[in-house]
């Protein structure tokens, strides 16, 4: 298939070869460890790839096309652990960068920008940006990937001073806004961990308000405040699937008729069940925690929702929207 | 056998690199695959320069004899082999050194590593002092990200079953030309030959598989393609709107934020104390937004979004 395995074998081997070189090239005096740290792989791997590199060369067969490595200063133990390779200098600059390596390394370099929190970062990225755009333009091929709207940065600030409270087991102080109850609530939070959902960053967490645990979504959370004090509770976060508006307890089944115009919610909103019915029409069952949360969506998607049961949520809705409607009058 | 094999491409890659003019098939033979039967050496010999060409080495193609068109010759020039002079500096080499943590996709955070590879042999020092970063993460969790990304890097055109709304899926023929993000979900932009214009696709209404419909470079990308502006432009146009509303204390807190301005005590359509707000908002549906406050809030102008508020409404109560 045309996804490629992962660099494996020889193909592996080859590709560190092409960029030990030109790293040998321009460093001084390269030692073993140094070596083998910096490519990430055990010393005595990378004293198996020299020898295979000992073995190749310009196809002449005389030794002197061949390509020198000093595997004596590498296995003597009198040695100095000093790679030495010479006789390569038509491979002593880096291969060029893929159409694939390009773009994912190129998007990547995007999303930091994003996440720069101070202009002198962001300026270096900046440049590293413009350095790596202008030799893949140089190439085959630019980047077709786009990384999207830019997280804001101070949502992902807050996401880190959050992921370190986690870390570091504090207490967190949150005000966090209700959408249902259209209200900002404060509260007291043992933190567990960040999960992410279609796009929304969520906090699990212990809620010492509600006495029971709670997702908090990160962009509805006006201020968090990392606490001094240790977090009381201790369970590890919960599994995020396969949805959040199915983890709250007394949960009831509503049955919706979904005009074509508000059929995104089956895509936006977890839902149980979607039958197609008459004229476009199609009919969603999904599990409701709040009845104020649905009278709520009810109203945003008027007049293209209706409840077909159970009755007690379509009179909710019935009557909030007469009510709302009696504020404008008789319109001529 | 695993060196044996890096040795032979490491020797095919040195010779074709070293050599000014096209090699013969038949002097790569007889130097590198001496051994081999007819068949082995031409099964070996293919999948060697794909195996190279996958790392990103680029073989050509030629003639060696231009009376003799059909005897073809293979060459890697020096220029295309090497990565351009692209000279880091300690700061810039940190920032690329950090890209390898942003991508949570396998296939992505694999070819990123293997670019920073290529970049750091060129010997920029790291230099990892104070950078005020926080670490964004990249994930693709539908499953035809792949395919869609590898389609537009090789211009391969693909087929697939597409459910928009609550149509059924149709089968859509697209080229694809690149993938975008936009509120964390991935989509892919292309053109549609059948609707013979550009399109864009959500990757999570795709249905069953997405298969390849033609041979890599079937079709160009036109100059000039900015997947992200064509992504925003096929997006439902935001409107900027100015309104007047009436809401109750303490609720809307939404509509509140970034308000131009917010007077209290305003006696409302109930002769209640209202909260007198007016803002300016580039909205795709200001109306939806004021009606799922229900009673808690009152469009005062202009008029067209009022009545829309009203007519919906009444839309429920007939």
């Amino acid at each position: 298939m045309s996804v490629r395995q992962p660099v494996q074998g020889a193909r592996e081997q080859v590709a560190r070869l092409l960029a030990l070189v030109p790293y040998l090239h321009a460093h001084d005096q390269v030692r073993l460890d140094e070596a083998a740290a910096a490519f990430g792989v055990t010393e005595r791997q990378l004293v198996k790839d020299l020898r295979v590199l000992f073995m190749c060369g310009l196809p002449g067969g005389y030794p002197d096309d061949l390509i020198d490595v000093d595997i004596d200063a590498l296995e003597d133990p009198e040695g100095d652990r000093v790679i030495r390779v010479t006789n390569a200098d038509y491979l002593s600059r880096p291969l060029r960068l893929t159409p694939t390596e390009a773009t994912a390394v190129i998007v990547a370099l995007r999303a930091l920008r994003s996440g720069a929190t101070s202009d002198a970062t962001r300026e270096v990225v900046d440049r590293a940006l413009a350095k790596l755009e202008q030799a893949a333009a140089e190439g085959t091929s630019t980047p077709l990937v786009d990384p999207g709207d830019a997280p804001d940065a101070a949502l992902l600030e807050l996401r880190a001073r959050l992921q370190d409270a986690v870390g570091r087991q504090r207490q967190v102080g949150l005000v966090y806004y209700v959408p249902s109850r259209d209200e900002e609530s404060v509260r007291v939070v043992d933190p567990r961990g960040l999960v992410e959902e279609a796009g929304s960053i969520y906090l699990d967490a212990w809620c010492h308000l509600a006495e029971a645990p709670r997702w908090f979504r990160l962009d509805r959370i006006r201020s968090a405040e990392v606490l001094d004090s240790m977090v009381t509770t201790t369970e590890g976060p919960r599994e995020l699937a396969p949805g959040i508006f199915t983890q709250e307890e007394d949960v009831a089944l509503v049955t919706l008729d979904v005009a074509p115009a508000a059929y995104w919610i089956t895509e936006y909103y977890p839902v149980e069940a979607v039958r197609p019915g008459k004229a476009g029409h199609h009919q969603v069952d999904l599990l409701v925690a709040d009845a104020r949360w649905l009278t709520r969506l009810l109203l945003r998607l008027a007049p293209y929702a209706r409840v077909i049961a159970p009755s007690t949520y379509a009179e909710a809705f019935a009557a909030r929207a007469r009510e709302t409607r009696a504020l404008y009058g008789s319109v001529e | 056998m695993s060196a044996q094999k890096t040795e032979r491409l490491m020797n095919l890659l040195i010779m074709l690199l070293v050599q000014k003019r096209y090699v013969t098939k038949e002097r790569i033979r007889d130097i590198l695959y001496a051994d081999s039967s007819d068949e082995a050496f031409e099964k070996m010999f293919e999948r060697d320069k794909e195996e190279l060409r996958s790392l990103g080495v680029p073989i050509e193609v030629g003639t060696t004899d231009p009376l003799f068109e059909d005897d073809p010759g293979y060459r890697i020039s020096p220029s295309e082999f090497a990565l351009p002079d692209i000279n880091l500096t300690a700061d810039e080499a940190s920032v690329v050194a950090l890209a390898t943590k942003v991508w949570e996709h396998a296939r992505l955070a694999e070819a990123t590593s293997e670019a920073v590879r290529k970049l750091s042999a060129a010997g920029a020092e790291l230099d990892v002092t104070a950078l005020d970063l926080v670490q964004p993460r990249l994930g693709a969790d539908e499953p035809s990200f792949d395919i869609f990304l590898e389609a537009a890097l090789e211009h391969a055109p693909v087929v697939f079953d597409y459910q928009r709304g609550s149509h059924a899926p149709e089968r859509r023929h697209v080229q694809p030309w690149g993938v975008v993000r936009s509120s964390g979900r991935w989509y892919v932009v292309g053109f549609d030959t059948d609707r013979d214009d550009e399109r864009v696709f959500r990757l999570s209404r795709v249905r069953g598989e997405v298969r390849r419909d033609g041979a890599p470079g079937s079709y160009d990308i036109p100059d000039g393609t900015d997947v992200r502006a064509i992504a925003g432009r096929l997006a439902p146009e935001r409107t900027e709107l100015h309104a007047v509303l009436l809401l109750r204390p303490g609720t809307g807190l939404p509509l509140r934020r970034g308000a131009d301005t917010v007077e209290t005590g305003v006696s409302g359509p109930d002769g209640q104390a209202w909260d007198r707000v007016v803002l300016t908002r580039a909205t795709v549906d200001l109306a939806a937004e004021v009606l799922s406050y229900g009673p808690d809030a009152y469009v005062v102008e202009p008029g067209e979004l009022r009545d829309a508020v009203v007519a919906r409404l009444d839309g429920v109560l007939s």
